[in-house]
C-alpha cells in the first residue's frame, strides 16, 4: 500500500473536521495521520492528510472530499515537490550526556532533563523519525508522542492561489451563482 | 429598533424569498416559535401525521415539480424521524430542505429534553447541513440551503436552528448571491471531452445508452431523444430513469439490472461502448462488477465528478450538466458520422432477436387467484402515461417499473437507492400536492402500506386525492421470493396475514378515504375505473393477489449479469442467439 499526502484547504467552520473524518470512515479510506491548523487566512484552515490507499484511487478520494461544501481546495503533496515534516516528542531514560551522541546528524534536541529522564524534540520526515526512535530504543523509551505530518509546496506557488484559479474565484464575479437563490 | 424581527420571522421570510409555496411538517417544542409566523404566511403548511411522512412528501413534491421540497420538524425525535427520508433523498439525489428546531443554544450539549445532535447524525446523509445559533445567520443559511439542494447534483440539506435563535430579535437581510468558496458545480462540459466522446461513438459498432436518473434531474429528456436518434444506438433506462426515454420508442430496450429485461441486461454486457448519462454503476445494475460489460469502453457523463471512476473506470469522463452535454454531443457526433458512420445492423439484429425472444411477461396463477402483474399492468393501461405512478419497495415496485409504460419524465417515482419501504403513500401525497391536476397512483405492497399509511389521514383532511393500489400478497413478497430461491422455501417471518388483518378497505374508510376491495380477475378493470372516477377523496384499493408470483428476469445478488435467469432455474437459451 502506497502512502500519499493530501493538503486540503477548508472553511474554518464548526463541524468541518467531523465531516472529513466521517467521509473517510464511511468510504473506508485509511488515514495514517491528520493534522489541522490555521493558515495565513483566518477564515481558512489547512488539513494535511496522510493516507494509505488500498484500491481507491487518489482522484476518487479527492473528488469525494471536494464534494464537501466546506472544502475549498485540495492538492497532492509528492515527495519531490513538497517539504514535509512531523514533530516528535520522546521521553527517554538516561542522562543527556549519554543520549546526545545518538542524536548526531538528526534535527533533534534535548529540551528537558529531570528525574533521570530526558525529553527529546525532533522535527523530521517520518522515515528519519522512525530511524531516530530505533537508535534511541536502547535507552528505554518511556513515552512517545508524534504529530501528524504537515507539508508545504516548494517554490512560489500557493495552494490558496491555485484553488482560486481552478475554481474561478480569482475573478471575483461569479456568473451561475447569482440567480439561483430563488427556488 | 423598529425594523427588527424575530429569528422565526426571519426564517419564514427567507422561505418565502426562496420561493417556497408548500411545506410538510409537524410542530413541537423547539420549532414552536417558527410556527407562529407560519400561521400568517402565504406558504401552505400541510400538517402530516409523522415526520417521516413530511420528508417523503417533500421528496415526492420535488421529484414531480423539479423544485426543492421542504419539510419541517421539531428537535430530538421530530428530527430523527426525518433521518430515513433524508437518507432516501440523498441516495436518489432529490433536492430537499429540511428545517428542524434545536434546543436553545445554552442547552446544546447538555442532553436537554428532546435534544439530538441532528447535524452530526445527518452529516453522511445530507449534501450539506447547518446548525444555526445566531438569528442573524438564518437568512444566509436558508438561501445557501436552497441553492445547494437544487444545484449541481441535487440533494437534501438540513438546517437545524436553536430555539433561542428563533426567539431573539434580529435584522433581516436576504443575501442576493451565493458566496460559497467550496461549492461551485461545473455545469458546462469541457469541449475536448465532447470531441473524445463523439470520436468513440463513431468507432463503436455495439454502443448502448446507459441512462440514469440524472437525465430526469437535468430536465434533459428532449436532449436525450435527439442524441439517441442521432447515434441510433439501443437505450436502456435504469430504475431511476424510467420515463426519461419513451417506452414506446423503438430504440428502447427497457430497464437493465437485477430485474431488467434480457435485452437490456445483455445489451450492456455485450456492448463495446456504454454512453453513460447520469448513472452511477450501481451494484443493482452492474451485478458482479468485475464481470460487467467487460468489452465496453465507457463514456461517463455526470455532474458529480466523484461518480467518475468510483465503480468503473471511465475512458472518457464528461463533467457537467447533462442538458448542455447532450446538446453539444449530438452535433459533434453528426460531424464525426460525416467522416465515418459505423454500421449497427448486426448489433440491432442481435438486440431485436433478444427483445422478441425474451419479452417481459408473467404466468397466470393456476389456482384462479389474480396475478399481481396483471393488476399493475391494467392500472397503467387504464390510467395512461400522463398519470404519475409512485411505488413502494419490493416486488410491486419492480412490476410497476416493468409493466407500466412510461412516456414522460417525472411520471415514475420510487425509492431506488435506499430502497425505503413505506415511501409510496407519503411520496404520492407530495406528488399530488405538486401536480394537483394529474392522477397519482401509489402502487404499494401490503408490507409497505402498513409502514406509512397514516398519511392518508393527511390526504383526506387536506384535499389530496391520491389513489393507492395495495398489491396484497399477504407477505413481504420480495423477501419471500428470496426465501423461495435461496433459503429452501423456509418462510421465516415474511407472512403478514394481511388478508385477514388489517381489513385495508375498512382502515381506508376509517381514515376518511374510499376503501375498495378486488378479489377476482373479472373485477380488476371495473374497480380500477371506479377508483379513477373518484377525484374528491383518496381511494385505497386492496387487490388480493397470488402470493407465489415472482419477479423475473433476475440476476441474483452478487452474481454476474451473464447469469441472468428468466424463471426459476431457467437461463435464456444463449446457444440459439447470435451474440
Amino acid at each position: 500500500m502506497a502512502q500519499q499526502t493530501l493538503s486540503v484547504l477548508v472553511e474554518n467552520s464548526p463541524g468541518v473536521l467531523a465531516r472529513v473524518a466521517s467521509l473517510f470512515s464511511r468510504r473506508g479510506y485509511n488515514i495514517d495521520s491528520l493534522a489541522v491548523g490555521p493558515t495565513e487566512d483566518p477564515q481558512v484552515s489547512r488539513m494535511t492528510i496522510v493516507l494509505n490507499l488500498d484500491g481507491h484511487a487518489l482522484d476518487q478520494v479527492s473528488a469525494q472530499l471536494y464534494k464537501l461544501v466546506n472544502v475549498i481546495g485540495i492538492q497532492e503533496m509528492t515527495e519531490s515537490m513538497a517539504h514535509q515534516r512531523e514533530l516528535l516528542l520522546l521521553k527517554v531514560t538516561g542522562k543527556s550526556a549519554d543520549i546526545k551522541p545518538s542524536l548526531a546528524g538528526l534535527a533533534a534536541e534535548i529540551v528537558d532533563e529531570r528525574d533521570g529522564v530526558c525529553i527529546i524534540q525532533a522535527v523530521a520526515s517520518a522515515k528519519d523519525l522512525a530511524e531516530m526512535v530505533n537508535r534511541l530504543s536502547k535507552f528505554g523509551i518511556k513515552e512517545l508522542v508524534q504529530s501528524g505530518s504537515i507539508a508545504l509546496e516548494l517554490g512560489a506557488k500557493t495552494l490558496a492561489e491555485q484553488t482560486a484559479i481552478e475554481t474561478g474565484l480569482a475573478t471575483s464575479e461569479s456568473h451561475e451563482q447569482t440567480k439561483d437563490y430563488q427556488n | 429598533m423598529s425594523n427588527e424581527i424575530t429569528g422565526a420571522q426571519a426564517l419564514v421570510k427567507s422561505l418565502e424569498r426562496a420561493g417556497v409555496d408548500v411545506m410538510f411538517g409537524i410542530p413541537g417544542g423547539a420549532i414552536l416559535p417558527a410556527y407562529d409566523p407560519i400561521y400568517d404566511s402565504k406558504i401552505r403548511h400541510i400538517l402530516v401525521r409523522h415526520e417521516q411522512g413530511a420528508g417523503h412528501a417533500a421528496t415526492g413534491y420535488a421529484q414531480v415539480t423539479g423544485k426543492v421540497g421542504v419539510c419541517i420538524a421539531t428537535s430530538g425525535p421530530g428530527a430523527t424521524n426525518l433521518v430515513t427520508p433524508l437518507a432516501d433523498a440523498h441516495m436518489d439525489s432529490v433536492p430537499m430542505v429540511a428545517i428542524t428546531g434545536q434546543v436553545p443554544g445554552p442547552a446544546i450539549g447538555t442532553d436537554a429534553f428532546q435534544e439530538a445532535d441532528i447535524r452530526g447524525i445527518t452529516m453522511p446523509i445530507t449534501k450539506h447541513n447547518y446548525l444555526i445559533t445566531d438569528p442573524l445567520d438564518i437568512p444566509k443559511a436558508i438561501a445557501e440551503a436552497f441553492y445547494i439542494a437544487g444545484s449541481g447534483r441535487p440533494g437534501p440539506v438540513l438546517v437545524d436552528i436553536a430555539k433561542d435563535a428563533l426567539q431573539k430579535m434580529t435584522t433581516f437581510t436576504y443575501p442576493k448571491r451565493a458566496e460559497l468558496r467550496g461549492y461551485r458545480p461545473q455545469l458546462e462540459p469541457d469541449s475536448k471531452s465532447i470531441r473524445d466522446a463523439a470520436a468513440l461513438i463513431a468507432e463503436s459498432t455495439k454502443p448502448v445508452f446507459y441512462v440514469g436518473g440524472g437525465v430526469i434531474k437535468a430536465n434533459a429528456a428532449k436532449e436525450l431523444l435527439k442524441l439517441a436518434e442521432v447515434v441510433g444506438a439501443p437505450v436502456v433506462t435504469t430504475l431511476m430513469a424510467r420515463g426519461a426515454f419513451p417506452d414506446s420508442h423503438p430504440q428502447h430496450l427497457g430497464m437493465p439490472g437485477m430485474h431488467g429485461t434480457v435485452a437490456a441486461v445483455t445489451a450492456l454486457q455485450k456492448a463495446d461502448l456504454l454512453i453513460t448519462l447520469g448513472a452511477r454503476f450501481d451494484d443493482r445494475v452492474t451485478g458482479k462488477l468485475s464481470t460487467f460489460a467487460v468489452n465496453a469502453k465507457i463514456i461517463h457523463a455526470d455532474i458529480d465528478p466523484a461518480e467518475i471512476g468510483k465503480n468503473r473506470y471511465a475512458d472518457v469522463p464528461i463533467i457537467g450538466d447533462l442538458a448542455p452535454i447532450m446538446r453539444e454531443l449530438a452535433p459533434a457526433v453528426e460531424q464525426e458520422f460525416k467522416k465515418r458512420k459505423p454500421d449497427l445492423t448486426t448489433w440491432w439484429r442481435q438486440m431485436n432477436s433478444l427483445r422478441s425472444t425474451y419479452p417481459l411477461g408473467y404466468n397466470e396463477p393456476s389456482d384462479g387467484s389474480v396475478s399481481p402483474q396483471y393488476v399493475i399492468e391494467r392500472i397503467g393501461q387504464l390510467t395512461g402515461p400522463d398519470a404519475i405512478y409512485v411505488a413502494g419497495v419490493g416486488q410491486h415496485q419492480m412490476w410497476a417499473s416493468q409493466f407500466i409504460k412510461y412516456e414522460n419524465p417525472r411520471s415514475w417515482l420510487n425509492s431506488g437507492g435506499l430502497g425505503t419501504m413505506g415511501y409510496a403513500v407519503p411520496a404520492a401525497m407530495g406528488a399530488k400536492v405538486g401536480a394537483p391536476d394529474t392522477p397519482i397512483w401509489a402502487i404499494d405492497g401490503d408490507g409497505c402500506f402498513q409502514m406509512t399509511n397514516q398519511e392518508l389521514v393527511t390526504c383526506a383532511l387536506n384535499d389530496i386525492p391520491v389513489k393507492v393500489a395495495i398489491i396484497n400478497n399477504e407477505s413481504l413478497g420480495m423477501v419471500r421470493q428470496w426465501q423461495t430461491l435461496f433459503y429452501k422455501e423456509r418462510y421465516s417471518n415474511t407472512d403478514l396475514h394481511s388478508k385477514r388483518i388489517p381489513d385495508f378497505a375498512k382502515l381506508a374508510e376509517a381514515m376518511g378515504c374510499v376503501g375498495l376491495r378486488c378479489e377476482s380477475k373479472g373485477d380488476v378493470d371495473r374497480i380500477i375505473k371506479e377508483a379513477n372516477s373518484i377525484n374528491d377523496a383518496p381511494v385505497v384499493v386492496d387487490f388480493s393477489v397470488h402470493r407465489d408470483a415472482m419477479v423475473w428476469p433476475m440476476v441474483a445478488a452478487g452474481t454476474s449479469n451473464d447469469d441472468i435467469m428468466i424463471a426459476k432455474e431457467m437461463a435464456p437459451d444463449w446457444d440459439s442467439q447470435e451474440l
